[in-house]
């Protein structure tokens, strides 16, 4: 809990001395280039920068810590309340991606093991390969002119089509969650089809990357000793292979999807992009050209509390599964 | 009396960079209802006998014989599904190191009770039951505990005797223990060897006994085959060692284990290239 506490502390003092060292004025951010000085020197007081930095610092902690990072100069609104918008778009991409990287990926990464060397485990390579050597915003270019372009099966950029925009009441903010709990299929399905293209290239990357590991572990696995035992008391090759190999690499199986999700929580801002996806990457992206700092500093803040929250999360099932950690 | 299992010119052989590596050399050797013992030293091709006769080898490993015969199962064509019927059913294998041989993830309870359920349509309940009964014929102490006990909980020796129940509780017709005393001190081997005797005269099973320790297998043994590299270099009956010949089995029979240490020292023992080339000795019968 602690190294918790000092991480995210870490966290918070880069994002902090990252704020102050950009040249970037952050009275003139807030008052504009044509105030006289007399407003310069009330919000620079109000700012609380006559104060030494450690003071700062604190003052930054306990409004981070109350969920203040302040207001956005481009949107006019509060950072926190910005986040909370486009977040659930990034929340639900990355989920379904996941959902799909794990879905396909370790079944075929389970596969390639058990058949090693034969036609499946060439699949599986040839899959890991492309997910490596390609980059993103050109599969995501590809896939958006064939899937949307020439066949027509899925929806263009954007998260819902303009007919379809607040038609259900908000809940959760995952639009497919939400067109769901109203019952509303073709809002559920315009949602779908909109997102299902972006979800499944990030998927993509993840099956890539989880396929692999999968592989790797259950070739040390299906080596071991005890492999041998299952088979000499004569259990048929399934049980063998799921109820003893892969038990024993759950654990390790947990790590390897928490960081896949948070890859694709925090990373997936090439995707948000090419698919006009109202998510936290392009927010950040857009903030930044706009040398919008508080913006930018918050939509950190929260990705990397994520990303710590997200190990936490992963090493409580850790403790769950794996007997010898109790 | 049909022997229970007829092996003839085994052998093992692995690929490796620098050529193949044969692990056990062209061995013959028949089972009877019998407790037949395996000497050699480490190394010399024990437990790929004991795997191979299960075709339990793994990739790349390569597995040929003459002749491999189990009751009228014909081992050498038997489809893999038909190995699976006689692997723990017909015979099983006692494997040699428990700290590896046992899921780590997976309780003691449901590993017994599993090598059961595989082979018996019989309910959980009773399946439960009879491991109890099992771990407590293998004097498992508190075995209702043990039961739900995860591999890294338990001793080494109670590992062993773990290992032990769960090949015995399928009632198998042939048994091989790989090294099953090892991990134990000298009194508690003494009562598992007694257990292990006990249950294959009651159950009328062939067992075959890996060893390195050919005092130990001498005084436990009807029939004894001593490895070398690969081969079988000597048989003989267990009460008349006194008669063996080869000079490696005198070797074997000179280096007196001391109690604390019950493998004998074979680093001092001399060895003669010869004895490498020499045919095995068959111990078909
Ligand atoms: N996969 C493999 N590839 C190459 N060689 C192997 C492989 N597995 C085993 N061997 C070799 O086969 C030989 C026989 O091994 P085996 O396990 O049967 O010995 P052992 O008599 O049981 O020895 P120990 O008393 O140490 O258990 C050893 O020299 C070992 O190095
Ligand atoms: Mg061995």
């Amino acid at each position: 809990m602690l190294t918790v506490a000092v991480t995210l502390l870490g966290l918070l003092f880069v994002t902090f001395m990252i704020g102050r060292v950009m040249p970037i004025d952050p009275v003139l951010a807030v008052i504009g280039e044509r105030a006289t000085q007399a407003q310069y020197d009330e919000v620079f007081l109000e700012l609380g920068l006559d104060k030494p930095l450690i003071t700062q610092f604190a003052i930054y902690v306990n409004d981070v810590l109350h969920g203040d990072f302040g207001t956005s100069i481009r949107t006019g609104k509060l950072v926190s309340e910005d986040i909370g918008r486009v977040f659930p778009a990034t929340l639900e991409l990355a989920t379904l991606g996941t959902l799909i990287g794990v879905f396909l990926g370790v079944p075929l990464g389970v596969l390639a093991a058990v058949y090693r060397g034969r036609w499946i485990d060439q699949v599986a390579r040839f899959v890991g390969l492309i997910g490596y050597s390609m980059p993103i915003f050109w599969l995501g270019l590809m896939g958006l002119l064939i899937f949307y372009g020439i066949l027509g099966w899925v929806a263009g950029p954007g998260r819902l089509g303009v007919f379809y925009q607040g038609l259900v009441p908000e809940r959760s903010g995952l639009l497919l969650l939400d067109s769901l709990l109203a019952g509303d299929w073709t809002v559920f399905k315009d949602a779908f089809s909109h997102i299902i293209l972006p979800a499944s290239l990030l998927g993509y990357y993840s099956l890539a990357y989880i396929s692999r590991m999968t592989r790797s572990f259950m070739l040390e696995q299906l080596n071991s000793e005890y492999i041998t035992t299952a088979r000499v008391k004569g259990l048929s090759e399934w049980t063998v292979i799921w109820r003893h190999a892969f038990r024993n690499i759950r654990i390790q199986l947990i790590t390897v999807i928490a960081l896949a999700y948070a890859n694709l929580l925090e990373g997936s801002v090439l995707t948000e992009i090419i698919f006009a996806w109202p998510g936290i990457g392009q927010y950040i992206t857009t903030s930044l050209l706009s040398n919008d700092m508080n913006s930018v500093l918050g939509g950190t803040v929260v990705i990397g509390t994520i990303f710590v929250a997200l190990n936490i999360f992963s090493d409580l099932l850790y403790r769950f599964f794996d007997p010898r950690a109790k | 009396m049909t022997n229970l299992l007829d092996v003839e010119n085994l052998r093992v052989t692995f690929p490796t960079r620098s050529g193949t590596f044969e692990a056990v050399r062209g061995i013959s050797f028949s089972l009877g209802r019998e407790r037949l013992g395996i000497v050699g030293e480490s190394g010399s091709g024990k437990s790929m006998t004991g795997r191979a006769i299960l075709k339990l080898i793994r990739k790349p490993g390569i597995v040929t014989a003459d002749r491999m015969r189990m009751g009228d199962t014909n081992l050498l064509t038997a489809s893999e599904r038909e190995m699976r019927r006689i692997r723990g059913r017909h015979a099983s294998m006692i494997m040699q190191d428990p700290k590896f041989s046992l899921n780590p993830v997976m309780t003691v309870g449901s590993q017994i009770t599993e090598a059961l359920l595989t082979h018996e349509k019989t309910s959980r309940a009773e399946a439960r039951k009879r491991a109890v009964g099992m771990l407590d014929a293998v004097a498992i102490r508190n075995p209702e505990r043990v039961m739900g006990l995860y591999p890294h909980e338990v001793s080494g020796g109670m590992g062993q005797r773990i290992m032990i129940a769960m090949m015995l509780i399928p009632n198998p017709e042939i048994l091989i223990a790989d090294e099953p005393t090892s991990a134990l001190d000298v009194s508690v081997q003494l009562q598992v060897l007694e257990i292990m005797d006990k249950l294959v005269t009651d159950r009328g099973m062939g067992l075959i006994f890996i060893s390195h320790d050919l005092n130990l297998v001498s005084n436990f043994c009807d029939r004894i085959l001593i490895m070398y590299a690969g081969r079988i270099v000597e048989v003989c009956q267990a009460g008349k060692l006194h008669e063996a010949k080869h000079p490696y089995t005198i070797g074997l029979l000179n280096s007196v284990p001391d109690l604390e240490h019950p493998r004998p020292r074979l680093d001092a023992l001399q060895r003669d290239p010869a004895w490498r080339e020499a045919p095995s000795v068959s111990a078909l019968t």
